[in-house]
């Protein structure tokens, strides 16, 4: 199809790249570097898209980032399929794939078109109205019915495929905005030697300049200046240049998140490139220079395909090289407009009338404009577009009434004025100020090290624009420190002058009732609808904006916030600044999940820790579970095993000869120098300063509340040197709470603490076989239940690398825990593997240990606690050392309510059937006859399957429950009332005799 | 029965190291990857009376300025807080049994296996640890020689600059093939 | 993310190295065991959580690992200062008007 709409010789594209697309299924072709909606206008194509409430026609309004309207769904592929990418920034490429979205069964017919019929029932606040009754049939009914109705694009069903990077870069000044004004700052700040960002969120940088055709700076047109000044600051080294880049965040401390579109304009970007890249800069200077938006004119149906800002049009002539129409209207209340006529006239374009809402504007434009035998209509107003998916005409009538006249157009192009960009500014928390004059809100107040230049500054001509930016850039450069030098300011030599324009609703606007004259075209806001929330008694802007959703779409309000506040300030009777504005917050533009995630996704989410050992475990089939961040193994199935039968024969085997177990995750904490006593008598509720080296002791750590937060195994390896173990989970909080405690409330005592956690692996060999498994591949350390005792450590060597070998068991069994250099840990465990082999040992995994713990009645921390158990509660009663006068958590542990009667205590549970288990976490009551609700008296915190007793068992918190020995109580479930008889804690070798067995 | 075992003690028989990720590479334009060979590493902790007597032990002067290590015959010490500092020793001599012979106060914890180290080198070096370290690598802020304990992703770090264009990254045995696969991951995107 | 001056390291850091540790200067009693009900609830459970300035604890935990106190505004999220921890309150805080 030939592109009827591209000007020979017009626009800054090599026309001799074609791309070809799709849009809904027809082709087209396009021109490399153009973007979609520049493609589609070329080929006549105004019609792009559905609005989100009433599913009225649309086309573009913009040629920017503030569009609204033409939101299309990009498919690369059946995982690539992005939805409400603004066709007013996607770059063209041959191939890419577009489609229309929110419409049924296609865009041109849209059933739920029917919805602008229907609309008088469609106005603010409808849905709060009206979806109240019945209640039920909102979540039902209601909402899945709206939602499909008034959808933006279609989420993708597939996991992204793409890839996302992130940077953190740090700069002297940052400049955002590659305008005349961001350019100049960048070129005075980078000059100075400082390191300079400069970004844009075009491809190409010139900003206004891509569109205005009467800049020029020094003695050359205005875009091609810009494009030399940034190759200049692009071959510095102290300057990055970022195009395509947007900055969305301004945070503390000049903090600012830019996403930089890597890669969505290439045709085939592979592997290599990420699709985009997340640049989190520090900057000691900010330069804004984020310019202004135009603003469209309120009046009826002023949402027609066709009908768009005067300053788009000229971008997609001076720029692009395409004409959005062949006989255009014009609708103005300001000088800008005047140029876009202007441009199209000499290119060629038909104008048919200028409508100028002034009543004898004077300048040179007007007059350029007349000369080119442009008609141009003063004091009139356009009340009306005509013409349904596609604009046919104009109505127009003198502002003030009178005879309505029709001019028949195929495009209106509009200019209600310019709003500067403060959003970023904004962000920064910086307080806008109301220019009364101007009738601009402007930055006032700045709260952080920026400064705003240009038309985002209020600024008006490009002489005025350069001056102040240049200054800008030099003085941000030289606040960060650097030296003034000498250089030189570009000099303008020709260039446009704008006047004000108006805000709110032109005449014509309403208030008819019949009228659509839009305010918001993305949410689909009208002037109407912002009367009807004044009338309905709204009176700040946030509340207007609320009722009404003006400003809330993903394009936040960026041609519409100012006209809602004129409109709303106007029906209250109120000055614009009283009404107040709203919040402007990130992001400035929808920002895609990938670029957040960036690297974070996959194997990189989180980091997945495993110990030295896995491998073996791994190859030995060990199935394993998530611990944290670690991965342990959980069981080790033989073939055929189901995981109940492979525990129930670990926990056998364990107690019949003797099982391995990997325990490196343990956290361990080398507490080292001549106070290392001192101070564990102060973080551990036992005593320490007796312990003989070459001793252990189980030890509680509670916090000050009193409650337990650790336990775990300490060796005395010397007198001033303890190894303490941890939980696994606790490692890091365990060694947060002790650091906290020596260098904030106990700095006086000389002892440090280092995290040894990987730097030893574990191996656990428990059972009666473990001393002959271990002991053939021992030096230096007597193994003799004498020289070796239950609960002591020594240093020597294992397999000839050095080892502490801890006699310990959390099985009730004979065992040991065998800690080498983590290196080491593998091909220790398999020497001991080998060694176990001979005793028919097997490896048992974290399930089985947890089962074999529960047998003997230890509890672990987090599962038979939960922050609210005390020593005592859990029966721990006798590792508080009663004759301290000191310890975190002395004094919490005294408090009334835990020391009263009736507290939860641990007990042991049995069931009545032994082959019963209860559910973990399932609840305790008395009387099973009560009425529901029941008072819970406790629940259960482990319960297993116990092979080695035959039995279930479960360890539960009950209310007085060691008052309650022998007690039968109920545990409801959904079928079952489970009677449970109180037990002790402990289920088997009660006397413990097997220790040493 | 104990007795027994405790007489038939095996042959010692030196086992094999199995260090995490070892021998590793990537090396892309712009910027190459290493998991570098096994170093002797301790954690020394000491008030400040006691620095000189343990640079003198150690052979080398033990930093006191923030961000910033000694090095000398392949021994460095970086500074990681008021009170602390990371001894490497790529040369295979202990620094813990340098140390076992200082009477004054300290604390020296052997953690030779806790870490493992990356190097990271070439003129994207700098560019590839920003993809997750939030500090500012410039060689003003960050000259050769700086050392720091830091973030990368969602790891914690401790980087060293060896050169304008190289850095170790030290970090725990664990957290090595996050670490690894996160370096790799950024290199391929640190070059533009 | 906000930049924080450690006094240990003497220089600006990113926020992702530290963590909060919550209100300063809270002593604990040297004599903890001590304490009545009433002075162990203040000490424990009751924090002054002021609109505007607070002195709060944290730690450079993923840097010199050294916690320290900082004088904040809840306001505004500005640090006014840093100090190493144990040292005293500061009578006068930088750029304060009173």
């Amino acid at each position: 199809m030939i592109a009827t709409f591209r000007i020979p010789g017009a626009g800054r594209l090599k026309q001799a790249e074609t791309a070809r697309f799709s849009f809904d299924g027809q082709s087209y072709a396009g021109v490399e570097g153009e973007t979609l909606a520049s493609a589609l206008l070329a080929n006549g194509v105004h019609l792009v898209g559905r609005s989100f409430k009433y599913h009225r026609p649309r086309g573009f309004l913009s040629a920017g980032a503030e569009e609204p309207n033409a939101l299309v769904e990009i498919k690369r592929d059946s995982a690539r399929r992005t939805p409400n990418v603004r066709a007013t920034v996607q770059e063209l490429y041959d191939g890419l794939t577009a489609q229309s979205q929110n419409r049924w069964p296609s865009l041109a017919f849209d059933v739920s078109a029917l919805g602008d019929i229907a609309s008088p029932l469609l106005s603010a606040g409808f849905y709060y109205k009206t979806f109240m009754w019945p209640k039920s049939a909102w979540k039902n009914f209601y909402e899945p019915r709206i939602r499909a109705a008034a959808g933006l694009g279609v989420a993708p069903d597939q996991p992204d495929p793409d890839r996302y990077s992130a940077r953190f870069a740090h700069c002297d000044v940052l400049v955002l905005g590659g305008g005349a004004a961001g350019i100049a700052a960048a070129l005075a700040a980078a000059e100075t030697g400082v390191r300079v960002i400069l970004a844009d969120e075009q491809a190409d940088f010139g900003g206004s300049l891509r569109f205005e055709s009467g800049a020029r700076i020094d003695g050359q047109d205005g875009f091609a200046w810009a494009q030399g000044a940034v190759a200049k600051l692009g071959a510095m080294d102290n300057v990055r240049v970022l195009s395509r880049t947007t900055a969305f965040g301004y945070y503390a401390q000049n903090f600012v998140g830019l996403v930089e579109r890597v890669s969505d304009h290439l045709q085939n970007p592979g592997r290599a490139l990420p699709r985009e890249r997340l640049w989190q800069v520090r900057a000691k200077r900010v330069v804004l220079a984020t310019g202004a938006i135009e603003r469209h004119m309120v009046f009826a149906d002023n949402d027609r395909p066709g009908v768009m800002l005067a300053s788009a049009a000229r971008t997609y002539l001076n720029h692009f090289g395409v004409a959005v129409g062949r006989n255009v209207g014009v609708y103005t209340a300001n000088d800008s407009a005047y140029a876009a006529a202007i441009d199209l006239k000499k290119a060629g374009v038909g104008v048919a009338a200028i409508v100028d809402l002034r009543d004898n504007p004077t300048g040179s434009m007007i007059d350029e404009a007349r000369a080119l035998g442009i008609e141009v209509n003063f004091g009139r107003a356009v009340i009306r577009a005509g013409g349904k998916l596609r604009v046919s005409s104009m109505t127009v009538q003198p502002k003030n009434g009178g005879g309505e006249r029709t001019i028949p157009v195929d495009a209106i192009l509009m200019s209600a004025g310019w709003t500067p960009s403060v959003h970023l500014f904004s962000q920064s928390r910086g307080k806008v100020a109301f220019n009364d004059e101007t009738k601009r809100f402007v930055p006032g107040t700045y709260a952080q090290d920026c400064v705003s230049v240009g038309a985002c500054n209020g600024t008006d001509g490009l002489s005025a624009t350069i001056d102040e930016a240049y200054a800008a850039g030099a003085k941000a450069a030289k606040d960060a420190g650097a030296n003034t030098v000498k250089a030189t300011k570009p000099k303008v030599d020709a260039s446009e002058s704008w006047s004000r324009g108006m805000l709110g609703a032109a005449p014509g606007a309403g208030p008819d009732t019949t009228v659509k004259a839009f305010v918001d075209f993305q949410n689909d806001v009208t002037a109407k609808d912002i009367r009807q929330a004044v009338h309905e008694g709204m009176r700040s802007i946030e509340h207007v904006k609320r009722f009404t959703t003006n400003g809330m779409a993903t394009d936040q309000g960026k041609t519409s916030n100012m006209h809602g506040l004129a409109i709303a300030a106007e029906t209250l009777g109120k000055p614009i600044p009283q009404v107040g504005l709203t919040t402007f917050r990130a992001p400035y533009t929808p920002v895609t999940f990938g670029s957040i995630v960036g690297h974070a996704r996959g194997k990189l989410f989180d980091p997945t820790r495993k110990t030295a050992i896995h491998p073996w475990a791994e190859a030995q089939g060990a199935v394993f579970e998530d611990v944290g961040q670690w991965k342990r193994a959980w069981y080790f199935p033989k073939a055929g095993e189901d995981m109940h039968a492979a525990v129930d024969r670990e926990c056998v085997t364990v107690r019949k000869t003797a099982g391995l177990f990997d325990a490196s995750t343990l956290g361990k904490i080398e507490v080292v120098g001549p106070d290392a006593a001192k101070f564990m008598e102060l973080l551990y509720t036992n005593p320490w300063e007796k312990l003989e080296p070459g001793r252990c002791r189980y030890g509680i750590m509670l916090r000050e509340d009193g409650f337990i937060y650790d336990d775990g195994v300490v060796g005395r390896l010397a007198a001033d040197r303890f190894h303490v173990t941890t939980t696994t989970g606790g490692a890091p909080r365990v060694m947060n709470h002790m650091e906290d405690y020596l260098q904030t409330e106990f700095p006086h005592l000389n002892v440090w603490l280092t995290s040894t956690t990987e730097q030893w692996a574990v191996i656990a060999v428990q059972g009666p076989k473990s001393r002959d498994i271990i002991a053939p591949l021992v030096e230096g350390i007597d193994m003799s239940d004498g020289a070796l005792p239950h609960m002591s450590v020594r240093e020597g060597r294992i397999c000839g690398v050095p080892t502490r070998l801890f006699r310990m068991s959390f099985t009730g069994e004979r065992g040991f825990e065998v800690n080498v250099p983590a290196d080491y840990g593998q091909a220790v465990w398999e020497a001991l593997w080998s060694e176990g082999q001979k005793h028919g040992a097997c490896a048992y995994g974290t399930e089985a240990m947890h089962v074999l713990r529960a047998e003997k009645g230890y509890i672990i921390v987090g599962q038979d606690t939960d922050g609210t158990v005390t020593p005592g509660d859990a029966g721990l009663d006798w590792a508080v050392g009663k004759k301290k006068t000191d310890f975190v958590g002395i004094r919490g542990m005294a408090r009334p309510d835990l020391v009263a009667k009736g507290r939860k205590q641990l007990v042991g549970l049995k069931t009545k059937d032994p082959k019963v288990v209860l559910e973990e976490g399932a609840q305790i009551v008395g009387d099973p006859k009560q009425a529901i609700p029941m008072t819970m008296i406790g629940h259960v915190t482990s319960s297993y399957w116990s092979q080695n007793c035959g039995r279930s068992i479960a360890l539960a918190l009950v209310a007085g429950g060691r008052d309650r020995m022998g007690e039968t109580l109920y545990v409801p479930m959904a079928n079952a009332m489970i009677e449970v008889e109180v037990t002790g804690m402990v289920f088997f070798d009660e006397k413990g005799e097997r220790l040493n067995g | 029965m104990a007795k027994a075992a405790a007489d038939k003690i095996a042959a010692p028989s030196a086992v094999e190291r199995r260090p995490a990720l070892a021998g590793q590479e990537l090396s892309v334009t712009g910027v190459t990857l290493a998991v570098l060979q096994p170093a002797q590493r301790i954690s020394l902790r000491a008030p400040e009376a006691s620095v000189a007597v343990l640079s003198k032990a150690l052979g080398v002067s033990l930093p006191q300025k923030p961000k910033t290590s000694a090095a000398k015959a392949g021994r460095t010490a970086l500074w990681l807080g008021p009170d602390e500092w990371l001894v490497i020793d790529d040369a295979a001599k202990d620094p813990l049994a340098d140390c076992a012979a200082v009477t004054a106060l300290h604390s020296a914890v052997g953690i030779s296996h806790r870490n493992v180290a990356i190097s990271v080198i070439g003129p994207a070096a700098a560019a590839t640890i920003n993809s997750g370290c939030p500090q500012d690598l410039s060689l003003d802020a960050f000259p050769v020689g700086a050392a720091s304990r830091t973030i990368l992703g969602k790891a914690e770090i401790v980087l060293l600059r060896t050169a304008a264009d190289a850095f170790r990254v030290e970090c725990w045995r664990s957290f090595s093939d996050y670490v690894f696969t996160f370096l790799s991951e950024a290199a391929g995107d640190a070059a533009a | 993310m906000l930049l924080i001056r450690c006094p240990y390291c003497e220089e600006e850091r990113p926020e992702l190295e530290f963590r909060n540790a919550g209100e300063a200067h809270i002593a604990r009693s040297a004599d903890m065991a001590a304490t009545s009900d009433d002075d162990f609830e203040k000490f424990f459970f009751i924090r002054s959580n002021p609109k505007g300035i607070i002195y709060e604890r944290w730690r450079h935990m993923h840097g010199c690992a050294r916690f320290f106190n900082a004088v904040r505004d809840t306001v505004s999220d500005r640090f006014l200062m840093t100090y190493k921890a144990g040292e005293p309150k500061p009578a006068k805080l930088p750029g304060a008007s009173e």
